[in-house]
């Protein structure tokens, strides 16, 4: 099992907090590796991303990156399995940039964002010249992308979401363990273990249609099946943390 | 088209090698050609419940490792036209199984059968994914017991996630639920799972329910699939399976307690 670090804390220094605020948008600048994009093929793609990640496995462990389009022309790219096959490889999709609308719409549909192409489109026509390489790395910002799960969640498996929430649209089953560092939603019967803010989020929260949880856990602090049965057990349900201790409550309030 | 089917539960001793016997058989009566292969290295016993055990001579091992061609080894079962039976070896154990080996049997198999039935056996190592592996159709038996109804589901995720058709990207496996050892009268009293119970677990179509009963362990001991039993419940009850499993609409029996009658209680008549 995996529990976050509850020595995380978030709370912050900032006026922000005095005045009551939740949040406040910034403009930021992040560091991000780009998956420039040839063409795609599912076997050929596979092949060269295992090969590139186990040249520096250290390197790729939850690593967002943008994949680029721009050298890309009006191939055809099934977004969901690409999304599927770096995130095995631990490279996590975050947007694509430039791209076609038929490219843009099937990115849309595996909850990728477009951003715009390039800066410098003129570049693109000139051959390259520089050492071959899939990677570089440029500056954008990063939205989370969160992970959808439509299948049952079966005795043994683990899923889970980095940098972002777990939503499964299926069964949990006992046996079975969730983890995200953002929140979880289960619109199936929750059976198995959730895990959520593994990262040390104690604002992350687990929702779930029903309540019948092993263990659920958020930013490491965990409560076990034994005491979970008699709070909402088989009802629709939210788990949240109150200083050192989860809390149960019905999932829609003054009902 | 030939279609692979596994039979599969992930428990021991919850009924798989008397389903593949008994599916196998009903598919050979039906018309189909079929051959049933004991995928149990080291612990073979499909010869013994098709009562051909004094017949085997070559193995599924010595077939994969070029001993003996795919003809010497099947055995023609002696009862029903269509019906082949590849046995397993006793003498070797599980990592006498290659992918590669296995692939060569099912594409040679494929040229001729229209179902190839694989007995898997239990546990979730090696013999039984390679049992799993090829697989496009998927029978999990299980017993109405939380330990069985949790390995069949530990099972059916290794379905998901370990076949060659998850591999690819494919259609995955065609799951399909069948319930054995299913006594009602124990459920009304609340000492067994039922079958709403399992059903919502495993959450995949129900393939059958096979009540329990003594002809099931009377027709293995002596070497008769149960399916040839038309007077029973469990072999009406794997009749029906198998038309299922064919596509067609038949109604679920044997689902609740039989009202025992004045003689029955007297004599204690249940087959």
């Amino acid at each position: 099992m995996f529990l976050g670090n509850p020595a995380h804390n978030m709370h912050s220094t900032d006026t922000a907090v005095e005045e009551d605020l939740c949040f406040k948008l910034k403009g930021s600048r992040v560091t991000m590796t780009i998956l420039e994009l040839y063409h795609y093929n599912y076997n050929t793609f596979t092949r060269q991303l295992a090969e590139t990640v186990q040249a520096a496995p250290d390197f790729f462990q939850e690593t967002p990156v943008l994949v680029s389009l721009d050298k890309c022309g009006d191939n055809n790219v099934d977004f969901i399995e690409l999304g599927e096959l770096c995130r095995e490889h631990g490279l996590v999709p975050v947007a694509i940039r430039g791209g076609n609308d038929t490219q843009m719409i099937s990115a849309n549909v595996a909850g990728l964002p477009r951003l715009p192409a390039a800066a410098n489109p003129t570049a693109l026509d000139v051959p390259d010249t520089s050492v071959k390489t899939v990677v570089q790395r440029v500056e954008v910002p990063v939205p989370a992308v969160n992970k959808i799960i439509t299948t049952p969640i079966r005795s043994g498996q683990q899923v889970y979401a980095a940098n972002a929430d777990l939503i499964v649209l299926a069964p949990v089953s006992p046996g079975a363990e969730i983890l995200a560092d953002g929140n979880i939603h289960v619109y199936g019967p929750l059976r198995g273990r959730a895990l959520a803010g593994v990262g040390g989020n104690t604002a992350a929260r687990i929702f779930c249609q029903s309540q019948e949880a092993e263990l659920l856990s958020i930013a490491g602090i965990y409560t076990v099946s034994e005491d979970l049965r008699n709070q909402h057990y088989q009802q629709p349900a939210q788990a949240c943390l109150d200083g050192n201790q989860i809390v149960i409550s019905p999932l829609v309030s003054g009902k | 088209m030939t279609e692979i089917i596994v039979v599969t539960s992930g428990k021991g001793g919850v009924g798989k090698t008397t389903t593949s016997a008994a599916v196998g058989t009903g598919l050979a009566l039906k018309g189909h050609k079929t051959v049933i292969i004991d995928f149990d290295v080291g612990l073979r016993n499909l010869d013994l419940i098709m009562n051909c055990e004094r017949r085997v001579v070559f193995d599924f091992v010595n077939v994969i490792k070029g001993e003996s061609t795919l003809k010497q080894a099947l055995i023609k079962d002696k009862r029903v036209e269509n019906l082949y039976i590849l046995p397993a070896s006793q003498t070797r154990d599980k990592d006498a199984l290659t992918v590669e080996g296995v692939q060569n049997i099912l594409d040679e198999l494929k040229t001729e059968f229209d179902y190839i039935v694989c007995d898997s056996p239990a546990g979730i190592e090696k013999g039984a994914i390679i049992a799993m592996y090829f697989a496009d159709r998927a029978i999990v038996v299980t017993n109405p017991e939380i330990s069985s109804v949790r390995d069949s589901d530990r099972i059916l995720g290794i379905l998901h996630s370990k076949t060659l058709r998850a591999e690819q990207g494919r259609e995955p496996v065609q799951e399909n639920l069948l319930l054995t050892r299913y006594d009602p009268e124990r459920v009304e009293k609340g000492e067994m799972l039922s079958v709403q119970d399992v059903e919502e677990i495993l959450a995949i179509p129900l393939l059958g329910v096979i009540p329990e009963s003594k002809a099931v362990l009377r027709a293995s001991n002596q070497g008769i699939p149960i399916i040839h039993d038309a007077e029973s419940d469990a072999g009406q009850a794997y009749e029906d399976a198998v038309r299922r499993f064919l596509g067609e609409n038949v109604e679920h029996r044997f689902l609740s307690a039989v009202k025992k009658g004045f003689f029955s209680r007297m004599f204690g008549g249940r087959q």
